[in-house]
């Protein structure tokens, strides 16, 4: 196994470097931060004052070069909206993100599987047609409409929800947190349900799919005929089958909701690194968006890590082999 | 399962029973559109900061909500001699911790204000080649290599901080708010970035009561979610109505709409520089002699435009066509110019004398994110222009790639484009600042025509602008401003299109004194 995660390791710092050529040259080539930044009262004395202070007039790889310097001493670039280190701004806001994007997750398991599981056992009653006619709303609606309509009708029309923002936030272990007081459920609930969907639809999908294949098959025959009761073979015997195919997409879907949180962000005016994201974007403050599709990478890439170690906990037929490719 | 079920019920109820957070008594809470990117007010130059940083550091003149100057931590203010002006500073004012202001505070301010660490676009702007001197506690001496009338216009644009307190303080300092401290209506109270800025009453303020004990500042920079927390209830104001929403909001019988005009003229910008300009072709896509260089030309394709239309239809009533770069009320602006009426037939006959008759093709390039309906105003004028035989094509970008574009994207960083939609907003609140840096030649050595995107060139019009920036006297300093802009419209060297209008929408019972300089600021809120 340490063989195997040594070789991950590796094979990770390539992507890793490829990554970041990608991103630093592909940012570079548009447009001009300056034009963003300068007031537009400024003359030209001014301006170029200020392209020099950020280091714009350098030519592009030798700006490659410094960031690889510094990066590799853990700087990843100053925000030039900010002056502050791109670092801290994403991590800033990187609580706020994570708890958006774990409850979500967090939704769409406890909502996605069981729904799934029951669609899966009763596949011809009312009820799971219904289920399974809203999960295609849910993968179908696009996000930005959902979350305006959540505010429109929970917060504008009925007035139980607060239609933006995060609530009161309590510190656990040194980071702000908003679960913890009523308030903050309050305002977590719509955007975590919000990016919920989306994933629940899917899980509800696939649950449902694996349910289905598995319910057939002779262990689950076996496991009835040996008396077993309903509530083991289901909770034991189908689920620990079912979920490999889950774990894969949950998995892969968990880096895609932290990384772009954006439009659910930005509906809510979510204080996430999603909308700091896209304002960095908008207004080409490079370092930060080349830092945070950094971060981003390594994020993909530890996920998919764990994601291949719990395969081989739940499936002992699989063993991580160095496999020679 | 039973109880499972009465524990979901018993938590959807309680979710739901707790009262919305609406404000309290005395308490506001508003929505902005962009968030300030820094507490400290010398950081960057940028309308939302500037905003924030006017409410709790006071300027030494306030521009009023139609930039008239008034005085601030200045009372009076003269020209002493031909480069120096004197400054006499208001007396008993305390900092937000009662330490005193003196003049002590304003040279420090001087030092500080253009040395930011990191500022993207410092106040250097406004303050470079100005030497302060402290005569006395309450006075100060503003000396200039040359007469400078702008002073006073000047001062109005930068805070004033305590040296007590900044002397050594970075742009951190003021994040956490250790270094904030002022002499203005609202103290700072936390900043948590992305999420909210909140402020509470300065009591021992020298200036009007301030009306609200609490303000909380929230971006919500989707507009449809800014209206939607307004409806809510969340909050109790908000800026920069999306124009769709507005006819709607002004039926609900819970919101008070409050509109003003901006000082931003919304304009367009042509090339008078190249006999072969790479956006203008002939009829048949052939080369052609630019003839944006024909003044009558440029008169035809102002007379082509419906500005009419423009504001009715593109800006559903939400603008005021434009004959000139400033509205009614301004500094430096012509009594004499109207906006262009709307003849095509005329434009027409205009384009056969001066050998286009037959219309030629041209592209207009302009931003679709910056401005109030940019990309559709774009649109309906080459529409417009279609019809009197010039075939345009419309060509949009975000700001982001399009203003680099626009000033430095040709070769040797000149600018790229023929035809471009722009908008420009006076700063100063008066005439020479769009006169400076849209219309006089271009001169990088004298930092003049920064933004003369079309690189017009009249010497008498240069003429005019150098002199009206060396005459301290008013009167005849705004007849020059005036005979200048006349001259330069009359000649075509930018066509006004129209002046923005904002609108700020809030709760019933609260109003909001309108501000041409679209900033949205606590004090200029009041409740009915």
């Amino acid at each position: 196994m340490s063989v195997f995660i040594t070789r991950r390791v590796l094979q990770s710092l390539v992507v890793v470097f490829v990554m970041s050529l990608l991103v630093f040259f592909g940012v570079n080539i548009v447009g001009d931060p300056i034009d963003m930044l300068i007031n537009p009262e400024a003359d030209q004395e001014d301006i170029e004052a200020a392209i020099r202070a950020l280091g714009l007039d350098r030519p592009i790889h030798e700006q490659y070069w410094y960031f690889v310097v510094n990066a590799l001493k853990g700087d990843l670039g100053k925000s030039f909206i900010f002056a502050e280190p791109a670092l801290k701004l994403i991590l800033q806001r990187m609580p706020a993100t994570m708890e958006l994007a774990l409850t979500a997750m967090i939704m769409a398991i406890f909502v996605g599987i069981p729904l799934g599981v029951f669609a899966g056992l009763r596949p011809n009653s009312k009820i799971s047609k219904t289920i399974m006619a809203g999960s295609i709303l849910g993968f179908s609606l696009p996000t930005f409409w959902v979350g305006l309509m959540f505010i429109m009708i929970f917060a504008v029309m009925l007035g139980w929800l607060p239609s933006t923002g995060r609530g009161e936030t309590t510190s656990l272990f040194g980071i702000q947190v908003s679960f913890l007081t009523w308030d903050g459920l309050r305002h977590l609930l719509l955007p975590a349900l919000n990016l919920a969907l989306f994933k629940m639809s899917l899980v509800i999908r696939l649950a449902r799919a694996g349910t289905r294949e598995v319910a057939l098959q002779d262990y689950i025959k076996f496991a009835r005929a040996k008396g077993l009761s309903s509530s083991r073979v289901v909770l034991v015997h189908v689920m620990k089958n079912i979920m490999i195919p889950v774990v894969t997409v949950l998995g892969l879907e968990l880096g895609g909701v932290i990384a772009f949180a954006v439009v659910t962000e930005t509906v809510f005016a979510w204080p996430g690194m999603g909308k700091l994201l896209i304002d960095s974007i908008q207004l080409l403050d490079r370092p930060v968006v080349v830092a945070y599709l950094m971060i981003t990478v390594l994020m993909f890439i530890v996920i998919n890590l764990m994601v291949d170690v719990i395969y081989s906990i739940l499936d002992p037929r699989v063993r991580l082999k160095d496999v020679k490719s | 399962m039973r109880l499972l079920k009465l524990t979901v019920a018993a938590l959807a109820a309680a979710l739901v029973a707790v009262p919305a957070t609406a404000s309290a008594a005395g308490q506001l809470t508003i929505a902005l559109a962009s968030e300030p990117s820094s507490i400290d007010p010398h950081f960057h130059n940028l309308g939302p900061n500037n905003a924030l940083a006017r409410v709790m550091f006071d300027r030494l003149i306030m521009p009023d909500e139609k930039q008239r100057l008034r005085p601030g931590l200045a009372v009076s203010w003269k020209p002493i001699g031909d480069t120096t002006w004197e400054f006499k500073l208001r007396e008993g004012v305390k900092f937000h911790d009662g330490s005193p202001f003196t003049a002590d505070d304003v040279v420090f301010t001087f030092q500080r204000a253009p040395n930011v660490e990191g500022s993207p676009s410092s106040f250097g702007t406004y303050l470079k080649g100005k030497e302060v001197i402290r005569i006395d506690d309450y006075t100060v001496h503003i000396k200039t290599e040359r007469p400078y009338p702008l002073m006073p216009n000047d001062m109005s644009t930068f805070s004033i901080v305590s040296r007590k307190h900044g002397e050594g303080a970075k742009t951190p300092d003021y994040n956490s708010g250790k270094a904030t401290i002022g002499t203005g209506a609202y103290k700072f109270v936390e900043y948590l970035p992305g999420d909210r800025i909140v402020l509470k009453r300065n009591e021992n303020y020298w200036g009007d009561k301030p009306e609200w004990t609490k303000v909380t500042l929230k971006a919500i920079k989707s507009g449809p979610s800014r209206v939607a927390a307004l409806l809510a209830g969340d909050v109790d104001l908000i800026e920069q109505t999306p124009t769709p929403d507005i006819e709607r909001l002004k039926k609900d019988p819970n919101l008070t709409l409050s509109q003003g005009i901006s000082n931003r003229v919304i304009y367009l910008h042509l090339d008078h520089d190249r006999k072969a300009s790479p956006f203008v072709e002939a009829k048949d896509g052939g080369e052609i002699a630019n003839p944006l260089q024909d003044q009558r030309v440029r008169m035809a394709i102002s007379q082509a435009i419906n500005r009419d239309a423009i504001v009715s239809r593109v800006m559903e009533g939400i603008a005021i066509k434009a004959g000139q770069l400033l509205p009614e009320g301004f500094f430096g602006r012509s009594p004499n110019l109207k906006p262009v009426k709307y003849d095509p037939e005329l434009a027409k006959r205009n384009l056969s004398e001066a050998g286009v008759g037959d219309g030629f093709k041209l592209t207009i390039h302009g931003p679709n994110d910056r401005y109030i309906n940019d990309a559709k105003i774009a649109e309906a004028v080459a529409q417009m222009l279609t019809k009197v035989g010039i075939a345009t094509d419309v060509v949009t970008m975000p700001r982001s790639v399009y203003f680099k574009r626009a000033s430095r994207g040709g070769p040797n960083g000149t600018p790229e484009f023929s035809f471009i939609l722009v908008g420009w907003g006076s700063g100063t609140g008066e005439a020479s600042s769009p006169l400076k840096s849209l219309i006089h030649t271009y001169d990088k050595s004298r930092g003049f025509g920064a933004s003369n995107r079309g690189r017009y060139s009249n010497e008498k019009v240069d003429t005019l602008i150098e002199d009206a920036l060396a005459t301290v006297d008013d009167g005849k300093r705004q007849d020059l401003l005036a005979e200048a802009t006349e001259i330069a419209i009359n000649d075509g060297a930018i066509i006004p299109l129209h002046y923005q209008v904002n609108t700020w929408a809030a709760r019933k019972g609260i109003k909001y004194r309108a501000r041409t300089d679209e900033a949205t600021v606590a004090t200029d809120v009041i409740s009915e």
